[in-house]
């Protein structure tokens, strides 16, 4: 089947078969493999992309289900003038090590300072336990999201 | 000219403003970095494996026919069509490319299909009609060795490993030093198990392997060690090492995962098999049954001490769990065996140790290499000593702590940088939280979210741990990194080395040492190749940063002489650094032969604080202060990220990380099933860098990786007994072990 959506600002269309995930479209058939595949159950939050503004995690939701709807992955993050804060936080912070987690962390946490800017760790940690990383202990993540935050 | 040998020169310290920020974190956080499962090629066709769904059987035939005919298939491969060797292995080359006649594990590659999209490779995968004849399962280790053998009698024969003719024996290992037999004024014993941790990297196998149109082929693949990859590849597909390049594609974190082969070969026979680009990418799923795991361990310890707490004897006897193939599960036995004692100085020891072959998930490498299961047991047992002899435990520690100038119990003298006594005080004076108090929101209560206590119930415990791990291979393992440097003419520089970067960060410290000793910032280093340079060693052992670091600025300083003896010019030198050399054990005596078995160590203490719910069994890790032997902390924020990472899965194996098995099966092969720990579950954690240089390494680092792995499991656990008083003999701790249900 055909579907037409938004992804990123821009209009795209993508062939894709009824049972396919948004994911897969994003990343096999739209070119856009910054969403990354982990689990394919909604456990590790490595696909986390914005449908309509709410974070979901692509694998769970069918390609089919977002024809007609508007899509922001990681690569939508970034404006013109360089990195979205969030992702600059990350990268000085040390919040980075094998990478495979930061797409879906760095749009779940620019989710979370969006909906509250000025978050306790506390409620940080809560935000962001639906995405694993497995490298860092998530401390120097912590660390990144607080100085998102506070910029 | 350069520095003369020996003068050591110092590196700008990696503190926010005097080390460029992670030369790959850019690409990395814009979604930009491409991994090995992003791999994609014009003409590309996705490759399957078929598995056994038997732990046990004979393998009678394997029928294609029917997934030929499915829609977009081009080949379905079996061990006939592997031309060159048909098996593999990192130390023993046990292990079939696809089964041949038997398999021996839930999992086992069977057989490959190619076709044009991944969803139709599924379904073929499925219609590979393959006929088994099942065999009763070796399950449990412990009668492994009553059991037939699972591979030919004296397969690991040869090596020069102690004698040991029982069924299944991979290897056997005795360490017998003074008199064991020595009695103290006070004895502890306990029984330790382990269970099996799996490294679960977030980034799954892939690869994409593409012929070259002249027989050889180009593996894109996420590994820790390209030329071993390549040592093992040619050969099962019968050509040259030549015309098999493996490059490094993106690596989603290792932990010891990939040091074995998963897709290489595979990939490789499809895509020259159809003369088509081929891609391979495991599901999670997959990914659990595809890589080996971390042996699960039973231990028998008994300490013997003194009144005034000096250790008398140690006995120790350890069975892990090797699973079906061999792996590198010869080396992870010695380690387990090495540290069996701790980081403790011992005059009486006595340790036995086993690892038997199985039809369990084959094990091997993961973080900490037997150094883990070893610490479980003998921190437990400093604990024990210390409530026997009513001594503070961090002062039992101190009083026994193994130094410079003391002998392990292979007899090997400790000869670098080991400060134990510097590192369990600074661990140990580390300020504890006081506790937090009543009522407070429900994420900070055991429970969490799940909102279960408002605080009755609720026990808080403090425990303490020391960790103990080689630097490098060890026991005569010829290692070597190869560095090769170009240098411009107008002063740039570009440097190869192989050293995998699989998250841990050795490309920026292949780039700080580079800069450093060549004095420009204009170094570039490509993606490491084996078509580019020699190799570097395996990503593991906490020995790249060391051994890379070495090789580069030999390569650099090389390459500054020779261009002073030139005048200038453009200059290319490759270069190959080595580590002191090492022995192997006797073996019968497990001592020392030559100066050493192990190149270096490093220690790591930890105190934990735990909360544990002990109605319902719940635990919640508080707080963590740590003190680690760096050596010399090239990039502070690097290490410090090694040390939050590597406690966090020290912790997933405390508390939550287990697979299960039932006949050989994994159970919970999945994230909803196998859990890690979240944002919710890993505790502020405050790390103290002790840094006393290693005389025999480059600028005197030392590995920080595994160390913190090692101990965290111990502390955590430490931290539970004195939670619950209970005596907890098993990780991970399961809520029943707490509420005694």
């Amino acid at each position: 089947m055909r579907i037409a959506l938004s992804v990123n600002g821009e209009r795209r269309e993508a062939d894709v078969w009824p049972g396919e995930s948004l994911l897969t479209a994003l990343r096999d058939r739209l070119g856009l493999s910054g969403s990354k595949n982990a689990c394919e159950q909604g456990e590790c939050g490595s696909c986390s992309v914005l449908l309509d503004g709410t974070l979901v995690c692509a694998c769970l939701v069918l390609a089919a289900q977002a024809d007609g709807h508007e899509v922001v992955t990681v690569e939508g993050l970034a404006g013109d003038d360089g990195l979205h804060p969030v992702q600059e936080a990350f990268v000085e912070a040390g919040a980075v090590q094998c990478g495979f987690c930061t797409p879906g962390f760095v749009v779940a946490a620019a989710d979370l300072l969006r909906r509250n800017p000025d978050p306790s760790d506390d409620e940080i940690r809560e935000a962001l336990s639906g995405n694993l990383c497995r490298c860092t202990g998530y401390q120097k993540i912590l660390t990144a999201v607080r100085l998102a935050a506070a910029r | 000219m350069s520095a003369p040998a020996g003068t050591r020169r110092v590196l700008p310290r990696g503190r926010a403003e005097a080390v460029p920020r992670r030369h790959d974190a850019v690409p990395k956080v814009a979604g930009r970095f491409l991994f090995a499962s992003d791999l994609e090629m014009a003409g590309m066709l996705w490759g399957k494996t078929v598995r056994s769904p038997y732990a046990h059987a004979r393998l009678l035939a394997v029928d294609p026919s029917e997934a030929l005919r499915l829609p977009g298939v081009h080949a379905v491969l079996t061990h006939a069509d592997v031309p060159g060797r048909k098996t593999y292995g990192l130390e023993i080359p046990d292990q079939p490319v696809l089964a041949i006649d038997r398999v021996r594990y839930v999992g086992e590659p069977v057989a490959l299909v190619a076709a044009e999209e991944p969803e139709q490779a599924r379904r073929a995968a499925a219609a590979v009609r393959v006929e088994y004849e099942p065999l009763e399962p070796v399950v449990d280790p412990e009668r492994a060795t009553e059991m037939p053998s699972l591979h030919p009698p004296g397969i690991a024969a040869g090596r020069g490993f102690r004698h040991d003719p029982r069924p299944n024996v991979l290897r056997t290992i005795v360490i017998r030093r003074g008199d064991p037999d020595a009695e103290g004024d006070v004895s502890v014993r306990g029984v330790y198990e382990i269970g099996q941790q799996d490294q679960a990297f977030l980034g799954p196998e892939a690869g994409l392997a593409v012929p070259d149109g002249e027989g050889g082929v180009d593996i894109h693949v996420a590994t820790q060690w390209l030329h071993v990859d390549r040592d093992q590849v040619a050969p099962c597909l019968g050509l040259p090492p030549e015309m098999v390049r493996m490059h490094l594609a993106g690596v989603g974190g290792a932990f010891g995962g990939r040091e074995d082969l998963s897709v290489q070969i595979h990939a490789a026979l499809l895509a020259l098999r159809t003369n088509r680009p081929v891609k391979m990418v495991y599901g999670r799923e997959e990914s659990f049954v595809g890589h080996v795991h971390r042996h699960p361990a039973r231990i028998w310890a008994e300490h013997r001490a003194t009144r005034a707490g000096r250790l008398v004897a140690v006995r120790v006897r350890i069975l892990l769990d090797g699973g079906a193939y061999a792996s590198s599960s010869t080396a992870v036995l010695s380690n387990a065996c090495s540290f069996a004692a701790g980081p403790y100085a011992v005059e009486n020891a006595l340790i036995e140790g086993t690892v038997v072959y199985t039809n369990n998930p084959p094990c091997g490498a993961m973080r900490g290499f037997g150094a883990v299961q070893a610490c479980v047991a003998a921190e437990a047992q400093m604990d024990q000593l210390a409530a026997a002899l009513d001594i503070d435990p961090v002062e039992l520690r101190l009083l026994n702590a193994l130094e410079p100038g003391d002998a392990l119990p292979t007899g090997q003298v400790v000869t670098g940088s080991l400060p134990t006594r510097e590192v369990i005080r600074r661990a140990a004076a580390i300020p504890v939280p006081e506790p937090e108090e009543l009522p407070r929101e429900s994420i900070r209560l055991p429970g969490g979210a799940g909102n279960t206590t408002r605080g009755e119930g609720v026990r808080r415990g403090v425990g303490f741990a020391v960790g103990f791990k080689n630097l490098c291979y060890s026991e005569g393992f010829d290692d070597s990194c190869a560095a090769r440097v170009r240098l411009h003419p107008d002063g740039s520089a570009e440097v190869d080395c192989a050293a995998a970067e699989v998250g841990q960060g050795v490309t920026d410290v292949i780039l700080q040492v580079a800069r450093e000793e060549l004095g420009t910032d204009e170094v570039v280093l490509p993606d490491g190749s084996t078509a580019r340079v020699g190799s570097a060693g395996s990503a593991s052992a906490s020995r790249t940063t060391w051994m890379a670091a070495g090789a580069v600025q030999l390569a650099c300083r090389a390459a500054l002489e020779e261009r002073a003896r030139r005048g200038g010019g453009e200059v290319e030198v490759e270069r190959v650094y080595r580590h002191p050399r090492t022995f192997l054990l006797d073996p019968e005596t497990g001592q020392v032969r030559g100066d050493r078995a192990h190149v270096a160590f490093a220690v790591a203490a930890m105190r934990a604080v735990v909360e544990v719910d002990v109605e319902l069994g719940l635990s919640r890790v508080v707080w963590i202060g740590t003190a680690q032997d760096v050596g010399y902390a090239l990039n502070r924020q690097a290490v410090e990220g090694q040390i939050e990472g590597g406690t966090a899965q020290g912790l997933g194996l405390a508390l939550m990380e287990e697979l299960r098995t039932r006949e050989g099966a994994i159970l919970n092969a999945s994230f909803t099933d196998y859990l890690i720990p979240t944002f919710l579950d890993v505790p502020p954690i405050v790390s103290e860098l002790v840094e006393v240089p290693e005389p025999d390494a480059p600028y005197g680092l030392k590995g920080v990786g595994e160390p913190p792995t090692v101990v965290s499991t111990a502390a955590i656990l430490s931290a539970l007994r004195d939670a619950t008083g209970r005596e907890l003999t098993r990780v991970p701790v399961r809520p029943d072990d707490i509420v005694g249900l």
